[in-house]
């Protein structure tokens, strides 16, 4: 099933990936791409608190991420990929050589500098010209916190 | 201790407001319990709202799920701070507890909400 849903998420594992996405899914590992993260122990064992046993999560930084990708996305198994900023994401998806054809928005909240695109959705200029730039070049991109929400197509709210 | 403890109540969407009227109604304690909802929060945003609710007191964090954006906020706040503490699985029975018996360390009042809110679960006989 490889990976079923490429997720930019600042909330990183949470309960709308762990549960609103991944019983639907039946998801068996995720993947959680953060430089951060991947550098701390006591972080990735946070994150993990929230994940029930029988699912998988592998801690990867950017470059993992780059060089493992393949590996996921042949994996029987069905995963989900998550990103926790722009950077990231529009980083892999460069890097995937076409592999990453479709991201979700799942979340991307309120900061100085940002405005509000949708409830969940929150981005500054400079972000949202990096989020059109990936759907120019072919990337589905859509807003989508959780399944049974209409998946907005990236032309409906930049 | 010096002070009573208070407590503060993270959740997703509205159920920490919620049990904190909940709680008043119940028990009539007032000012204890303070709500905090995740909704709109990046991870930085909702540690800024729990560090305010808190107030540099000491406190036990009641917590909705065992994992997840509230945890993992209330985790790194309370992190190498003995005055605060963190329990999981918030639940009505372990709030009215709480607030009346808060003139013990942030600890034992986490060991104590565990097991109130524990005593709760039930599936009685009908």
């Amino acid at each position: 099933m490889s990976l079923a849903l490429v997720r930019l998420d600042d909330r990183l594992i949470h309960g709308q990936v762990v549960v609103g996405w991944g019983q639907p899914l039946n998801a068996a590992f995720i993947v959680l791409v953060d430089d951060e993260v991947r550098g701390s122990e006591w972080e990735q064992d946070l994150y993990r608190m929230g994940v029930p046993p029988n699912m998988e999560v592998v801690f990867a930084s950017l470059a993992e991420a780059e060089r493992r990708l393949s590996e996921w996305q042949a994996d029987d198994r069905t995963g989900i990929l998550l990103a926790g900023d722009i950077d990231t994401m529009t980083a892999l998806v460069a890097g995937s050589g076409g592999r990453i054809r479709q991201v979700n928005i799942g979340g991307v909240h309120h900061r100085a500098g940002r405005s509000e695109r949708l409830r969940y959705v929150y981005l500054t200029d400079d972000e949202a010209a990096k989020l059109r730039h990936l759907a120019s070049n072919g990337v589905l991109v859509s807003a989508q916190d959780v399944p049974t929400a209409r998946a907005v197509p990236i032309g409906e709210f930049l | 201790m010096s002070e009573p403890l208070h407590g503060v109540v993270v959740s997703h969407a509205e159920l920490a407001a919620a049990l904190v009227v909940a709680v008043r109604a119940i028990s009539g304690v007032d000012d204890v319990l303070i709500p905090v909802s995740n909704e709109g929060c990046d991870p930085k945003a909702l540690a800024a709202r729990i560090e305010a609710a808190i107030g540099g007191v000491p406190a036990v964090l009641f917590v909705d799920l065992p994992g997840g954006s509230c945890l993992t906020s209330a985790i790194r706040l309370a992190h190498g701070h003995a005055d605060i503490a963190v329990v999981t699985g918030v639940n009505l029975a372990m709030l009215l507890d709480f607030v009346f018996h808060r003139d013990v360390s942030p600890a034992e009042a986490a060991r104590r909400a565990v097991e109130a809110g524990g005593r709760a679960i039930r599936s009685p006989a009908a």
